[in-house]
């Protein structure tokens, strides 16, 4: 005591920092295994580039106006509007998240989450949508039994 | 700074009223005597639990309890998840020494006649936590969903079911069906992480509770001794050992998971043949070992299988109810029984394992223990 008085570091200061220090260390080591088990690992998905949706004549399609294709572990929406034209965008609403869906009276993509509304462009038009959805490129192919089939790849 | 600290103390204490319960700590005393380091044990059990509910926690965050799913989030969890070695071999481990300890402080306790009036509550809640490690061990075993789990709860489970009359309807109860399925996997996960956790808490407290309120026991053969000593303060000269003691456990516990991450094995498959050295945890082996040695066959329409497993779960009865079978005084027909039941329990054990550790080893260390503990007991009674 009378050493730390005249302002020496004494053996009870020095004890106290060995200590703090330990207990410190012992406690990172403790917190960081824990903290880096929280944070999920990334799992590398596998880029995909293009995939097949089907006959261009598909009954659901033709009748509904639209089908959820998976394209890869994205949703994509493809759309045949009336005149038979065949579009494709991510089907995810820029919204928060919902999957959307296609009004073939309205000829409006809408997502029922919070009424977000997107044109046959993919244009965010009424709603509280803040951007436009992404494109994806549709294109027709023959099939080997003569009629044709939806290829959607990136844009 | 400080007034504002001072004040939210003041503010806390007027709304939380901790001041009895800190009176009460800070008036705790341990006797001393040349037995005290058996009130270890108690808290070292504590100590692993903690580890096991928070580990625990931690894997229930990528684990899948589904046929499908849970081996290979397991195997995720071991081989991609940062750190999730280290955490599931440190729930495996620790779940291993928590038993241990568990059966450790047991037997001190019963050695010791702790139990003894007017401590028999916390006695039987003690039992009660013992058979909820063991629930939890055995369900906890199943939830990887490997060959040696799926096995190893196909017997277990098969055993519950040859207790007469009530045997059918148990093995259902515990399969969740007629045949170890998705099903019973679901099932034990909903017991290993739900019900025995919060029947678990439950006991702890009022065990812990009960500790407090009677303080500790003194061992009739060290009462003169504890007499003449002066007992220590709980808080801090004992809490500090014990904390000592619990870094001590938390250091070995981590040396055993990085040196010997728990082994995951290859998935279960129903229609694969029982391999070779199958075995359930090392604290059901007494167990399983003497069933091995029961022959097939039946007596007044009880299969022979049934003998042994009423035996031992009347002998689970009597533990429990070890205080009133006590007739006082120094009490010493029930340490022989205790004796005989270590020997058996041991040497059990031992058989079971004869494949990984010879017998003479066994024998070896037995005979050294003996050795050993006679030769300090012979030492201590010529210095006093």
């Amino acid at each position: 005591m009378t050493e730390e008085a005249a302002g020496q570091p004494g053996r009870r200061s020095f004890l106290n920092w060995f200590l703090g220090t330990a207990l410190g260390a012992l406690a990172g080591s403790i917190l960081y295994p824990v903290f880096r088990f929280l944070s999920p690992p990334q799992v590398p998905e596998a880029a995909t580039h293009e995939v097949e949706a089907g006959a261009a004549n598909d009954p659901e399609l033709l009748e509904r106006g639209f089908r959820i294709i998976r394209f890869g572990a994205e949703p994509v929406i493809l759309i045949r509007s009336g005149d038979g034209d065949l579009r494709a965008f991510s089907a995810t609403c820029t919204h928060l998240d919902c999957i959307v869906e296609y009004q073939k009276d309205r000829r409006r993509i809408w997502c029922n989450c919070h009424s977000g509304e997107y044109d046959l462009n993919g244009r965010n038009v009424a709603g509280p949508p803040p951007r436009p959805l992404q494109p994806f490129t549709v294109h027709l192919v023959a099939d080997a039994a003569g009629g044709q089939k939806i290829v959607v790849s990136k844009a | 700074m400080r007034t504002l600290a001072a004040r939210s103390v003041r503010w806390l204490r007027e709304r939380l009223p901790l001041a009895p319960a800190a009176d009460v700590l800070a008036r705790k005393t341990v006797p001393m005597h040349r037995y005290s380091v058996l009130y270890y044990f108690g808290g070292m059990t504590l100590f692993f639990f903690l580890v096991q509910v928070v580990t625990g926690i931690l894997l229930m965050l990528y684990y899948r309890p589904s046929a499908e799913e849970a081996f290979e989030s397991v195997q995720f969890i071991m081989t991609t998840v940062p750190f999730g070695w280290l955490i599931r071999s440190l729930h495996s481990w620790s779940a291993n020494l928590m038993v241990f300890f568990a059966c450790v402080h047991l037997a001190t306790v019963f050695f010791a006649k702790a139990y003894r009036r007017p401590r028999e509550l916390s006695w039987i809640t003690g039992c009660a936590l013992l058979f909820l490690a063991l629930g939890f061990g055995f369900s906890g075993y199943l939830l990887p969903w490997n060959q040696l789990a799926f096995f190893a709860t196909k017997v277990g489970t098969d055993i519950a079911g040859s207790v007469p009359v009530v045997g059918e309807w148990l093995l259902r109860f515990l399969r969740g069906g007629e045949r170890v399925t998705g099903g019973t996997l679901s099932r034990f996960y909903g017991w290993h992480v739900a019900i025995l956790p919060a029947l678990t808490v439950a006991l702890l407290g009022l065990h812990l509770l009960l500790v407090q309120i009677q303080g500790m026991s003194v061992p009739p053969a060290a009462e003169g001794e504890a007499a003449r000593r002066r007992p220590m303060r709980f808080f801090p000269d004992f809490a500090l050992r014990d904390l000592f003691g619990w870094t001590l456990a938390l250091g070995v516990l981590a040396a055993l998971a990085a040196l010997f991450p728990w082994e995951l094995g290859e998935k279960a498959d129903p229609f694969a043949p029982a391999f070779k050295d199958i075995r359930p945890e090392w604290y059901f082996m007494f167990m399983f070992e003497t069933l091995k040695l029961v022959p097939g066959g039946e007596i007044l329409g009880i299969e022979y299988e049934a003998i042994p497993i009423l035996l031992f779960g009347l002998a689970g009865l009597a533990l429990v109810l070890v205080p009133f079978l006590d007739r006082g005084g120094r009490g010493r027909g029930l340490t022989v029984a205790g004796i005989l039941a270590v020997v058996y329990i041991v040497g059990m054990t031992a058989r079971g394992y004869r494949s990984l550790v010879p017998v003479y080893a066994v024998l070896a260390t037995a005979l050294v223990t003996l050795i050993l503990g006679l030769g300090t007991r012979r030492a201590r009674e010529a210095g006093e």
